[in-house]
């Protein structure tokens, strides 16, 4: 028998509905596993501000004592949000963010403990992190991917049942694939943000890193929907994602972009992905490929606006109402040295590059030109849209790299988004899957593409090849 | 383009974050680089081209103006590095 931190939340709720288990036994199960494996992996923050809390019986809802484990920049009342930066370290936000209300109004335990990840989400391997990097549950000489490399690591080695991510540039579904779990990036619009600490504010969406496509499908339901206090949340229904698990994708029209499949890609991932592909087709779609010519622009016009807003999200950071204040009698000096000694490297280095891109005298050239060439990336996706019901990629150019490997070279760390910043450009939802390993034993993501609010595709495609092989069932030996 | 280390002195400043000299050097040569990569965008033709700042069809989103419970003072002020009564307090700006 399966021990109860490895199951989905699904198999949770049916034995709990069923009373074959209690919400403490879940408890000792997950600390159990947290105490032999967390030592190694490091998916939790271990702060002095941070504590083991065991579970209590929550009220009735549909994940009703179901913990989830929320990654340390979306805020939780009374409970150490750092965004794993030392300019924030000792934050315990006075109010819950709208996806963690949400959460509790569903009866769902939040895990006391957060995830590790990049310092304000800006990194592509949790290297970035205040409190020490996070390892990959499948080698732990790799990067588990980030920035929402805790969340993934802790579902992956059975840390955590599911977890909340957040996805600027790849933040969700590079960590999953480098992991081997399931992770959705909704359409701009779809989850509330109010509560998460704002990164790039026309790019940023929480979303769900899961064990399986259903539990997905079953968190994405719980965190959508409109909230009045995110003027970009859209007042759309929220569909029943679990609806679309029907396994049917016969007819469907899937789209292979050949900007993704270039020469001197890596030959593993390619097969792995055409491999993926031909199982896709074997359900019934139909493959085409298509183009998505302005993907090459994808990386350099993300990394000016992503940068851009986040000097300016980031300005809050002063010392003034939260969080870590330098010694100074200067006010201005106060400033200075507070978010000198405040922030790591990788976020003075993008708050540099994006307060250069807004400066007097570069703003047209960097910033307005960005936006302009964001608008011929998103047409891309529209165009195809038109034919097409959903795009199949890999997510990442290659399994996860080993820890230390582009640390000198934030530029070659930046490349290693390559196949997933163009979603967040263009508003879209995507998710990625668990498709197959590397001969080194390392896992690799199918990533699915579908047009905005169209979720439910995604769910579809899936789940439909979820069920068809077994790689969503394959553990990592600890 | 380029970026000098002057630039990204006056740029740090414009950030507020002082930056030791070897940071300076570091992030001078860093972003240079970046920024070499970045130039890629310039070559395409885009005068005709509107730019996207967002990218759903809303904008001038408003909220009815309605009383309602707000934070409390004491809670606002629970995370406050300096705090002086109900306010945040921070070193003289007049000398």
């Amino acid at each position: 028998m399966m021990d109860l931190n490895q199951l989905t939340a699904h198999e949770l709720l049916n034995k709990l509905k069923a009373k074959e288990i209690s919400p403490e036994s879940i408890s000792e199960s997950l600390y159990a596993r947290i105490h032999k494996v967390d030592p190694k992996i490091k998916a939790y923050v271990r702060n002095k501000g941070q504590q083991e809390a065991p579970l209590k019986s929550q009220p009735n809802g549909l994940l009703k004592d179901v913990p989830i484990t929320i990654k340390d920049n979306i805020c939780t009342e009374g409970l150490s949000t750092e965004c794993c930066s030392k300019i924030l370290e000792g934050f315990h936000p006075p109010y819950d963010a709208t996806v963690i209300s949400k959460l509790k109004n569903s009866g769902a335990q939040i895990f006391s403990l957060k995830a590790n990840m990049d310092e304000f989400a800006f990194g592509s391997s949790t290297e970035n992190s205040y409190f020490g990097a996070t390892a990959n549950p499948w080698n732990l000489g790799h990067v588990p991917g980030g920035s929402s490399g805790g969340s993934a690591a802790a579902v992956a080695a059975d840390e955590a049942i599911w977890a909340l991510g957040s996805d600027t540039g790849g933040s969700i579904r590079q960590p999953a694939s480098f992991c081997g779990v399931v992770g959705l990036k909704p359409t701009y619009g779809r989850v509330s943000r109010f509560g998460l600490i704002a990164f790039a504010s026309s790019l940023d969406q929480i979303g769900p890193i899961t064990k399986d496509v259903e539990d997905a499908a079953i968190l994405a339901g719980i965190i959508s929907g409109y909230d009045p206090k995110d003027s970009t949340s859209i007042n759309k229904d929220v569909p029943d994602y679990t609806k679309s698990l029907n396994g049917d994708i016969k007819g469907l029209k899937i789209g292979i972009p050949k900007e993704y499949f270039v020469q001197g890609m890596d030959p593993e991932v390619k097969s792995i992905i055409e491999e993926a592909i031909n199982k896709l087709k074997s359900l019934g779609a139909d493959s085409k490929q298509v183009s998505l010519p302005h993907t090459e622009y994808a990386v350099p016009v993300y990394y000016i606006i992503a940068t851009a807003e986040a000097s300016s999200n980031l300005a809050r950071f002063d010392g003034v109402q939260y969080g870590y204040r330098a010694k100074s009698d200067n006010l201005i000096d106060m400033y200075k040295q507070t978010r000198a000694e405040g922030f790591g490297e990788e976020a003075k280095r993008r708050i540099l590059l994006g307060t250069f891109a807004l400066s007097h005298g570069y703003y047209d050239a960097y910033y307005l030109r960005a936006l302009k060439v964001r608008t011929l990336i998103k047409q891309d996706f529209d165009r195809v849209f038109g034919d097409f019901d959903c795009i199949v990629t890999p997510t990442c150019p290659t399994a996860a790299f080993k820890i230390g490997e582009k640390t000198q070279d934030p530029l070659k760390m930046y490349l290693s988004d390559i196949y997933t910043i163009s979603v967040n450009l263009a508003g879209i939802p995507a998710i990625s899957i668990p498709c197959g390993f590397t001969k080194a034993g390392l896992p690799i993501g199918l990533q699915i593409m579908a047009k905005p609010f169209d979720e439910e595709m995604l769910f579809r495609v899936a789940h439909a090849f979820e069920q068809s092989t077994d790689w969503h069932k394959v553990k990592p030996k600890l | 383009m380029s970026i000098d280390k002057e630039t990204v002195k006056h740029i740090a400043h414009l950030a507020r974050i002082e930056l030791q000299p070897n940071e300076l050097e570091k992030l001078s040569l860093q972003l240079h680089d970046i920024l070499g990569f970045i130039d890629k965008i310039s070559g395409l033709d885009i005068d005709k081209v509107s730019p996207t700042s967002h990218i759903l069809p809303v904008s001038n989103v408003l909220r009815d103006d309605y009383p309602h419970v707000s934070l409390p003072a004491e809670k606002a002020l629970e995370n406050a590095p300096s705090k002086k009564g109900n306010f945040f307090s921070v070193p003289k700006i007049i000398e």
